[in-house]
């Protein structure tokens, strides 16, 4: 059973040989250095920069496919795409955004930082979190084939059935859209569950749960709503799937279907996963503030219980996409009422941050620069969204610019600001290299006015009647000059992006080793930089809220705040000699995540082309999960993980080294 | 694991020597994923629910052809191996390995009867003229009701490795506890089709 990760079944009694592995073609793979290690580590941090640089590779894609849609867009009666390329640009564009690129870089940080502020050694499932991973990038090459094998979706990233029925939409492109959405969806949901556990058992000695850093709070709060809002889109995507393949007529409105059934299924995913979407950017925000303010964070439990309203609430609204449906009065009634009262918790936060930053003393560095633009934007965003309760009014700009405008002032400037303030707040404990801040600062000011000259021209457009989604316009509807200004903004957002990764490339000689450049007040600033394979020499023990500022500083008998003589780093930091790693156990790397994941796309391309392709993903699914849960998560064969001495091990006959090795993967003694 | 509780690894941090939830990890993981599956179901019946009241074009309404004995015979199957497994996790706590094997291969037994039951109805079902395609109810039906024989597939699966594994000695460091985490996910199973009988085949 694949989910008992850190309880392999087949362990041998105690004495015998182990055979290694246990079912298995290959040797199990050792390194954890080298570019192979990448394959098969199960290394949280490893991980997380690969789902880090997926994501960003991503944002590349989907920022060309914006600047295709700008381009068309930028005069009138654009020609730079058909009508039908336009449709799969845009598709793209939001499916990208949204499941290729936040989801998975909010992921990245949460997989690299929640174990590390909670003070554990890694993800509670390490091999489940490498599959997570892996599913993810299969899934989203999978959706990504379908532009080389005859057109990308075309449906839009909320593929309304029966819009996205094989009568409208008669390419295989949907098709790739649905299963690829489906193997992402399975990887978020592995990987919720896996977090979920990660911060409930997980936690070091004293750190309770509202000690935890707001940021690890945020991330809970989205990957419960990941593990409940994916099986809605995952019933949704499989009637889909079961109506293109195979002529089932859950969206045959011949037969009679309900065209509002894919509308509810898809919301009550589609609500929560905008919280998904920008909860966590407001916990990085959360942390970026307080460091930069060097305050702590104001009103830590009243941010803490707004994100979990938040949650809660976020399932109540989901209809006020729906308005113009004609779901009767009633029903427009209180879910404008619910609509406007989840403003309420996130207004909490607004003014959370205000009050951290008031009378703070501020360091304008970039991350605090990108912490406080989505403090702004996402205001504006959150403002517009507040208009939307307003049914009358939201009835006149449903499906127009003013929308489009809405949500990427709330996704482009929360959101990203958010992960971009958490790029340079972070990156120094990530790769031990700073991002230069005087091209951090020219990255956020592109970004901030790109931003607003692209989104902020679209409100002005929806209220105009510019449709979205049109692939072109005529001159003399008032547009012409709007829509031009948008197109410029969307280069400069382009300028923007290559400002950050020229500084990516520039940063390769400013290497430091400071352990806490920021003099933060959370743990992973407590070891050294970049972040040491074993997270920490010892386990932690935490006493209070911002533990690491506690260790750092003390309030003397004046009342006055000053630094600690001595402050003891947690793994050797700088130039002192590295730890040992010989005494430390670690999960050992497996090509089974890998190979499991990548039997879903294999029964994808089955379903679509030839069935027997279907059999043999099947059947490496099967051999997979086997393999993986008769392997032991640490291997008896490596290097490391054998050094405990006698003196630690269990009294004789009560476990095998075997099941002292199980151990370290987090299972509960 | 829960019992033996000698600190082996003093020295590791999240190495689990504490679980903050007394649960483990490997139980917390299958009530949160239990949880998502929830939500799998809830769409599920409700688009069968919805669907039913849209009546049909054409062929027949699958309430005009449900065989309710028969249905509630391979439905007390499938209760009564609940039963069973119960008998297997409270078998492998006293540590009765072998007996806890009865009961978990008469477990995957009773199950197997319900999916045959399911395989006979679906093709009653087929030759009374109710396909897959034919109207609204009928893909409702099928998939609604396969993906639950489905759950139950996977079920069968985990239960007859585990009794497989047995034999090795293969159950891990905890075997009682990996029996139960298979046990709540199968309850979980036996629960829905309590729900999916009542709602789809019982109430009209």
């Amino acid at each position: 059973m694949a989910l008992t990760d850190e309880r392999p079944m087949l362990e041998l009694a105690a004495g015998d040989p182990v055979a290694s592995p246990p079912l298995g073609v290959f040797r199990r793979p050792q390194a954890i250095t080298g570019w192979r290690s990448w394959f098969t580590s199960v290394d949280h941090k490893k991980i997380g920069i690969m789902y880090g640089a997926s994501a960003m590779a991503f944002f590349a894609i989907g920022g060309l496919e914006a600047l295709l849609i700008r381009a068309q867009l930028a005069v009138p009666d654009g020609e730079v795409l058909s009508a039908e390329a336009y449709n799969q640009a845009f598709t793209l564009h939001g499916t990208t955004m949204v499941f290729l690129v936040i989801i998975p870089v909010l992921a990245a940080f949460a997989n690299y930082f929640i174990p590390i502020m909670i003070g554990a050694r890694d993800v509670a499932f390490p091999r489940m979190n490498a599959y997570s991973y892996w599913a993810f990038i299969f899934g989203g090459l999978f959706l990504y084939c379908s532009v080389l094998l005859g057109g990308g979706p075309d449906g839009g990233w909320f593929a309304y059935a029966p819009n996205t029925s094989v009568t409208w939409s008669p390419g295989r492109g949907m098709d790739f859209w649905t299963l690829g959405l489906i193997m992402t969806g399975i990887a978020s949901t592995v990987g919720a569950v896996n977090l979920i556990v990660t911060c409930l058992n997980m936690r070091a000695p004293g750190m309770t749960l509202l000690r935890m850093p707001v940021f690890v709070w945020m991330s809970l709060v989205a990957q419960f709503l990941l593990l409940f809002a994916l099986p809605v889109i995952t019933v949704a995507l499989f009637l889909l799937m079961f109506d293109r393949l195979f002529g089932a007529n859950f969206f045959n409105v011949d037969a009679g279907a309900d065209p509002l059934l894919w509308q509810h299924l898809f919301w009550i995913f589609g609500h929560p996963e905008v919280y998904i979407l920008v909860l966590p950017a407001f916990g990085i925000v959360s942390e970026v503030i307080p460091v930069f303010a060097r305050k702590p964070l104001f009103g830590y439990y009243a941010m803490v219980l707004s994100g979990i309203a938040i949650g809660f609430m976020g399932w109540g609204v989901w209809v006020h996409h729906m308005f113009a449906t004609g779901v009767g009065p009633v029903t427009v009634a209180a879910f404008s009422l619910t609509t406007m009262f989840i403003a309420v918790p996130t207004g909490v936060k607004i003014f959370n941050w205000l009050g951290t930053l008031w009378q703070g003393k501020l360091t304008l560095d970039a991350p605090m620069l990108f912490a406080i633009g989505l403090v702004g934007l996402f205001t504006i965003g959150g403002l517009s969204g507040v208009t939307h309760s307003v049914a009358a009014s939201d009835t006149q700009q449903t499906d127009t610019y003013y929308i489009v405008a809405h949500f990427h002032y709330v996704l482009f400037g929360g959101s990203m600001f958010g992960i971009f303030a958490g790029m340079y707040y972070w990156w120094p404990k990530i790769f031990g290299r700073l991002l230069s801040d005087r091209i951090g600062k020219v990255h956020f000011w592109l970004m901030f006015v790109g931003a607003n000259l692209t989104f902020g021209p679209m409100h002005i457009l929806g209220l105009q009647g510019m449709a979205r989604r049109q692939a072109s316009y005529s001159s003399g509807y008032g547009w012409d000059f709007w829509n031009l200004v948008a197109s410029v903004g969307s280069v400069v957002i382009a300028l923007s992006f290559l400002t950050f990764l020229y500084n990516v490339w520039h940063s390769r000689h400013a290497v430091t080793n400071d352990p806490d450049p920021w003099d933060g007040r959370t743990l992973e600033w407590a070891i050294a930089s970049p972040t040491p394979v074993q997270n920490f020499d010892a386990e932690v023990t935490v006493g209070h809220l911002d533990e690491w500022w506690h260790r750092k500083y003390e309030e003397g008998a004046d009342g006055v705040l000053r630094r600690r003589d001595e402050i003891t780093y947690l793994t050797p930091v700088r130039d002192e000699t590295p730890t040992d790693l010989s005494t430390i156990h670690l999960p050992s790397p497996s090509y089974w995540p890998m190979l499991s994941a990548l039997a879903l796309p294999i029964i994808g391309f089955g379903l679509l082309y030839t069935y027997w392709l279907c059999l043999v993903g099947g059947l490496l699914l099967v051999g997979a999960t086997y393999g993986w849960g008769l392997e032991p998560s640490v291997d008896p064969d490596a290097g490391h993980g054998h050094g405990h001495d006698d003196a630690h091990d269990p009294p004789a006959g009560e476990s095998s080294p075997a099941e002292a090795d199980d151990e370290l993967a987090g299972a509960p003694r | 694991m829960s019992t033996s509780a000698s600190p082996t690894l003093e020295s590791t941090p999240g190495s689990g020597h504490h679980s903050a939830t007394g649960l483990s990890n490997a139980k917390l993981a299958m009530w949160a994923f239990l949880g998502s599956d929830c939500m799998l179901f809830g769409g599920l019946i409700s688009t069968f629910l919805l669907l039913r009241t849209k009546g049909v074009v054409r062929g027949p309404e699958v309430k005009d052809l449900y065989d309710i004995p028969f249905t509630s015979v391979s439905s007390f199957m499938l209760l009564m191996s609940s039963l069973t497994m119960v008998l297997a996790v409270s078998a492998i706590r006293r540590g009765d390995l072998a007996r806890c094997r009865v009961w978990l291969v008469a477990t995957a037994v009773l199950g197997a009867l319900f999916v045959s039951g399911q395989v006979y109805e679906f093709t009653a079902f087929y030759n009374e003229g109710l396909g897959f395609t034919t109207n609204l109810q009928s893909s409702a039906f099928y998939v609604l009701t396969g993906f639950h024989g489905t759950h139950v597939g996977v079920g069968i699966l985990i239960l007859g490795s585990l009794a497989a594994m047995g034999d090795r000695d293969g159950l891990g460091p905890s075997p009682a506890e990996t029996v139960e985490i298979a046990g709540l996910y199968w309850h979980f199973v036996d629960v829905v089709w309590i729900i999916i009988f009542t709602v789809v085949y019982l109430i009209r």
